[in-house]
């Protein structure tokens, strides 16, 4: 809260317009700038809006390496129906997806703008991602392999502290799988899927199995944020923004707990505040949690304090996050079944949002009214969330 | 809206080369600077803000690094964004605009001297019909300038004389890389002769911004921002006239700078012939003390160039030297973007 005797009253956000490519391995038939206008107009679309109802573009991806384009938004300005209009370009590691959402909510927030269109991708087949990461930097420590090779360890250090059995991570790749196919947006798409066919899946990073990794894909993911006048006027259903925050530390450091990381607690905690949330476990209805490994599901229920230390596998093992279960986790099959890198995270967000409309298709959960959406990047050192609601929020 | 200002402001010295120092070796003393002005630790800042670019870095997730730099411990409310630091200061103005947070830091620095800049510049163009191309910044640059010379809007005397003044001007900053009496030199490409260009080199800068009584508090004159605003134009230069600037325009209009006469302006103008633009597209007045600090003719530290100017306007207004001044940060190939920030003193 302010000090200053500021009124502090923000103007309520509200989601309008979804809209997401088919997620691949590859997008051959179109540019960069044809994959994000294609999400752009379902966005479009879906809120009955047209370009010239936009005030502003907000823009994420991951590292421009991956693509081979310095800062993509200056060639993306004319596709994204930016010109004569202010666009801004958020680059924060694998959480882009999430701040670039709160960075146009924000935008919403402070009345600086009305309507906002947020957009992310990643068209990760025009490179190679694993070798995007690796440019050799003298004095600092190598990748190790890829992103799998840094979290592993971490995943083992989860193992020996709670005493999870091996095959926790296995059951959530499962669910994964079998929610993607209830997505048709989803880029793997499984069908024969079995819990025996992970666990016999290769060996990549112990303990971290083939089918227990994420793709990687080319997608792009747009959303319209706007305030109450340009709710009144949605003709679907809008999701309220209800809380959204971003915590960062530094990557490595010897008090740093990468199990669980304080930032991804602290930024639970003020989004929780902002909402009203006393009880995340009771009072949340579903999750769009950011797991590109498998093993990160109930890692991150205690990070976000859906469980007690040591209590995340628990509630995998026992189905309370299966699409049915009591606290569905990653209804649209999650990052384990798609990942366009920069997009990740504001479909996330995104999915979360279609679940609190009530318009998340076959993978809808029911009744669900409060909607939690998380990424995070870096050596899980920057954390971006958003709570999302069927109702306004009444403070 | 609400009262936000910058209180304090501090840069590196930008020098061609910095081989002996990191990016964090570079950005620490700036942002230790800028907090000693208030008083302030990390601890005590509500958001922080920076901009960079992986390509003058040369590797991926580079600003993962140089937020150790900030000393993230307790965790900190922190985003980035891949431009110059205008940008960012723009995202944390509008952070404090919510209400939500009562101080902002904000940071931008880049190193130009391990690679070739021109080259590394190409790399912003369309993918797919342009880079492949290679065209540098300095010959599209010489696309504008010639553009201009030939509306009859300039000619290369005249660009001398901003070469000329701007390097004059310099001479008072410390900081600044080029200044003085400079040659112009033999053409880089015609019709930007070497003192047209801007110095490749290598710079940090940081601000601090604050709300209300907060920003009071910690500076005595606040340089308050009336209005912000940035415009982005179509990427193709085929399809814009190069010789005008209508984003500059419609940003400067919605940050309010034709309410009133600023008496000082700091315009990111790494080439002369884009000052030419800016004044008309500004409309600034022939009294108006454009560029004090030598602009980016003397410095032009990529990604903190356009952050720099603001920080050098506001210090003006701290020092009492400026009552309003308008600051102004580009990016993109012949100003494709353009952000304008209007600042004031309280009156004396």
């Amino acid at each position: 809260m302010s000090s200053t005797g500021h009124a502090t009253h923000k103007e309520p956000v509200a989601v309008v317009g979804i809209g997401q490519t088919k997620h691949v391995a590859a997008r051959k038939d179109v540019s960069i700038a044809g994959l994000v206008r294609e999400a752009a107009q379902r966005a479009l679309e879906d809120a009955q809006l047209t370009w010239a109802d936009i005030d502003a573009v907000v823009i994420g991806k991951a590292p421009d390496f991956f693509e081979g384009v310095m800062m993509p938004e200056l060639y993306l300005a004319d596709a994204l129906g930016a010109v004569g209009k202010p666009m801004l370009r958020v680059h924060t590691a694998g959480s882009v997806g999430g701040s670039t959402a709160l960075v146009a909510s924000n935008l919403v927030a402070s009345r600086v703008h009305r309507t906002v269109l947020t957009l992310a991708f990643e068209k990760q087949s025009e490179s190679n991602a694993m070798w995007g990461l690796s440019l050799p930097i003298p004095f600092t420590q190598p990748l190790l392999a890829g992103a799998g090779g840094f979290f592993a360890p971490h995943v083992r250090a989860y193992m020996r502290r709670t005493g999870a059995p091996d095959h926790v991570g296995s059951l959530v790749a499962y669910k994964d799988r079998r929610n993607a196919l209830k997505n048709p947006y989803a880029h793997l798409h499984e069908h024969g899927i079995t819990l025996e066919k992970v666990q016999s899946s290769p060996m990549l990073w112990d303990p971290v199995r083939y089918s227990e990794t994420c793709p990687s894909s080319d997608g792009a993911c747009a959303m319209i944020l706007t305030d109450r006048a340009g709710a009144a006027r949605s003709p679907q259903p809008p999701a309220w923004m209800h809380g959204g925050a971003m915590r960062s530390e530094p990557t490595m450091f010897a008090g740093k707990d990468f199990v669980s990381p304080q930032a991804g607690k602290d930024c639970a905690a003020d989004v929780y505040r902002q909402a009203g949330i006393a009880d995340p476990r009771r009072e949340i209805d579903a999750v769009e949690m950011y797991v590109p490994f498998s093993w990160y599901e109930p890692m991150w229920l205690e990070n976000l304090g859906f469980a007690d230390e040591g209590g995340g596998w628990k509630l995998t093992e026992s189905g309370v996050t299966e699409l049915d279960g009591d606290l569905p986790v990653n209804m649209s099959g999650g990052v384990l079944s798609t990942n366009p890198i920069g997009a990740s995270g504001m479909i996330r967000f995104a999915e979360a949002a279609l679940q609190v409309r009530g318009q998340a298709g076959e993978h809808q959960v029911d009744g669900a009214r409060k909607v939690l959406g998380h990424a995070y990047g870096g050596g899980s050192q920057f954390f971006s969330m958003w709570l999302v609601g069927a109702q306004q929020p009444t403070s | 809206m609400r009262e936000v200002a910058i209180v304090a402001f501090a840069q590196s010295d930008h020098l061609r080369t910095t081989d002996e120092l990191s990016e964090v070796d570079m950005v620490m003393p700036v942002l230790h600077q800028v907090l000693a002005q208030t008083g302030l630790k990390t601890s005590d800042i509500g958001f922080t803000c920076s901009g960079s670019s992986d390509y003058l870095a040369g590797r991926a997730f580079s600003f993962t690094m140089t937020l150790d730099g900030v000393g993230a411990w307790p965790p900190i409310s922190e985003s980035h964004v891949e431009m110059d630091g205008a940008w960012a200061m723009y995202e944390a103005w509008v952070k404090l605009l919510t209400g939500e947070v009562d101080t902002a830091l904000v940071y931008s620095y880049g190193k130009s001297s391990p690679g070739s800049v021109r080259d590394v510049l190409t790399r912003q163009l369309d993918p797919y019909y342009v880079a492949p191309l290679w065209p540098d910044s300095v010959a599209l640059a010489a696309l504008q300038a010639q553009a201009l010379i030939d509306a009859g809007e300039t000619d290369e005397p005249a660009l001398a004389g901003i070469a000329a003044r701007s390097r004059e001007s310099a001479s008072a900053n410390s900081h600044a890389q080029v200044k003085g009496s400079v040659p112009q030199g033999d053409y880089e490409v015609q019709p930007l002769r070497k003192g047209d260009c801007p110095p490749v080199g290598d710079g940090a800068v940081a601000v601090i911004l604050a709300a209300g009584d907060k920003a009071r508090e910690l500076c005595e004159r606040p340089a308050w921002i009336r209005g912000m605003d940035h415009r982005i134009e179509a990427h193709s230069l085929g399809v814009r006239d190069l010789t005008d600037s209508p984003s500059t325009r419609l940003a400067a209009e919605r940050a309010g700078a034709f309410e009133r006469p600023v008496d000082t302006a700091e315009l990111h103008a790494p080439f002369t012939s884009q000052e030419v633009v800016l004044r008309k597209a500004l409309q600034l007045a022939d009294d108006v003390t454009v560029n004090p600090s030598g602009g980016a003719l003397a410095a032009n530290p990529i990604m903190a160039a356009g952050l720099l100017r603001i920080g050098e306007a506001a210090a003006r207004i701290h020092r009492g030297e400026s009552d309003r001044a308008l600051a102004h940060a580009t990016s993109g190939p012949c100003l494709q973007q353009n952000l304008v920030a209007v600042l004031e003193g309280d009156a004396r």
